[in-house]
């Protein structure tokens, strides 16, 4: 479908009265978007909205309890944020291990949620933050919003819970409990310019030799990216210690549901996600 | 027929204005619409760095960037490198240290170690490797970009 009309608003309500009357696409740094247009794998709808203006999605502030990161925020911005270095040490990790400078400086974490690949870089500590995604909308005089755990927030590849007419405005990351310890790991054949081929998150609270209130999360293991509740279980209250991460490791190869592509085949993912998930435990033992 | 907008920004310091349809790359139009080839197309989706420009003081791949986005911004080509003088001091020690073989790579290469270097004035090996992991050079193997962008780090120094 051509373009018939194209926006590029500067504040939220006017972008949601756009957003409003159906058929628009939402771009932020055009990153996903530019290359699945050009190959044709993605069409642009007769509305295109340009919300990069939009100065209120482009903050990153302390709200009670939780830190609010906007959709616009850059990944380079994300990674050099003191409250995030400060709080999130692993989703700074992530941002880290993002492709590279140009990218890192054009493409945004409201565009990573959204994309929803289950390999998208930020998912996987965000699911361990235990984020949620706020969502607007103007479906008639005043602005509504509303939060969405982003661990139901993912429907499929490029598939999310979010309706035609909102537009994500920020993900919400609650403040870590006292003793929180978090780690990222991102598998892929370079350090550069990568599609992951497995990543794994894992949090909790260290408790003498024990993790409490323990989170796990995948990437690039199933349709969606994976908050791992088996896993969490098998892990939560255990003594950390080689027979745990054993057997924690095997819950883990057990419960992910990962494909065969390009970049490693269901089997190799596997023994990836019981590999680095034993070698992980082992350094949260050691922390 | 793509709908087409007219934008207006500021490319290497100078007011511009374009009339660009609007699911057209930034890349096509500074070198299709605009006539400034020095920004180089290669992959056209942000593997390789050669399309590097800087778009309000942060490097970013031309060819992933709407060019409609680009109304109201701060454009830096390649084109504009030489007028500066870290950019000049980068372009010489390119030369000066036989960075350079086919080219094809080196306009995005001396953009983005310009950006790097703004932000990382005395950077180690390491930190130049992480600066430029965005570029791909089919030709160097990257030894002599690194001397020349540490050379360009010394100059004066
Ligand atoms: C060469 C290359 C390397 C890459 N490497 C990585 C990598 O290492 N890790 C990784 O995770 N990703 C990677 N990506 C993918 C991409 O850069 C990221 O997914 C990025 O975060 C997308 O953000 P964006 O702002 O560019 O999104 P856009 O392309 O602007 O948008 C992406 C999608 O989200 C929608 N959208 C964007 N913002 C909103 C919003 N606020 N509300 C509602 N919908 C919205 C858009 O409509 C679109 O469908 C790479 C891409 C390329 C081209
Ligand atoms: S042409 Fe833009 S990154 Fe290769
Ligand atoms: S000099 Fe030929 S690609 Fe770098």
């Amino acid at each position: 479908m051509a373009v018939e009309h194209y926006w590029a608003p500067t504040s939220l309500s006017d972008a949601l009265e756009h957003l409003r009357g159906g058929d628009v696409t939402v771009l932020a740094g055009g990153t996903d978007l530019m290359p699945q247009t050009q190959a044709g794998r993605v069409s642009l709808e007769r509305g295109l909205l340009n919300v990069r203006r939009v100065a209120e999605l482009h903050r990153i502030e302390r709200v009670d309890g939780a830190v609010r990161i906007g959709a616009l925020c850059t990944i380079t911005e994300i990674m050099r944020d003191p409250l995030v270095g400060e709080h999130f040490a692993m989703l700074a990790d992530a941002c880290d291990h993002f492709a590279s400078d140009q990218l890192r400086n054009a493409a945004t974490i409201g565009g990573n949620v959204c994309n929803a690949s289950p390999a998208g870089d930020t998912l996987v500590p965000l699911l361990v933050l235990d984020a949620e995604a706020e969502l607007a909308s103007k479906p008639g005089a005043r602005v509504e919003r509303r939060r969405v755990p982003l661990a139901d927030f993912f429907v499929g590849p490029g598939r999310t819970r979010r309706a035609p007419d909102e537009l994500l405005c920020a993900i919400r990351l609650p403040l870590p409990p006292p003793g929180f310890v978090g780690r990222f790991f991102k598998f892929g054949t370079r350090p550069a310019l990568d599609i992951a081929a497995i990543s794994i998150g894992i949090g909790g609270v260290r408790d003498g030799r024990t993790l409490v209130q323990a989170r796990v999360a995948y990437g690039a293991v199933a349709a969606v990216p994976l908050r791992a509740r088996r896993t969490e279980a098998a892990l939560e209250g255990a003594a950390l210690d080689a027979a745990t991460a054993d057997g924690v490791a095997a819950t883990a190869r057990d419960e992910v549901r990962p494909i065969d592509d390009l970049r490693a085949s269901a089997w190799y993912r596997k023994e990836l996600v019981f590999n680095m998930t034993r070698r992980i435990l082992h350094d949260v033992a050691e922390a | 027929m793509s709908l087409k907008r007219e934008i207006g920004f500021l490319l290497n310091g100078v007011e511009t204005h374009a009339t660009v349809p609007v699911d057209l790359s930034a890349l096509s139009m500074l070198r299709d619409l605009l006539g400034l080839t020095g920004t180089k197309y290669a992959c056209g989706e942000g593997e390789c760095g050669a399309c590097t420009i800087v778009v309000d003081g942060v490097s970013t791949c031309s060819c992933l960037q709407f060019a409609v986005d680009c109304d109201g911004r701060t454009l830096t080509t390649i084109e504009g490198v030489a007028g500066d003088p870290l950019g000049a001091k980068i372009e010489q020690a390119f030369v000066d240290c036989g960075a350079v073989q086919c080219g094809f790579c080196t306009p995005g290469m001396v953009v983005q170690a310009k950006h790097f270097l703004e932000t990382h004035p005395q950077p180690t090996r390491d930190e130049i490797k992480r600066g430029i992991e965005g570029n791909l050079c089919r030709c160097t193997g990257y030894v002599k970009i690194i001397d020349a962008i540490e050379a360009a780090s010394r100059a004066d120094r």
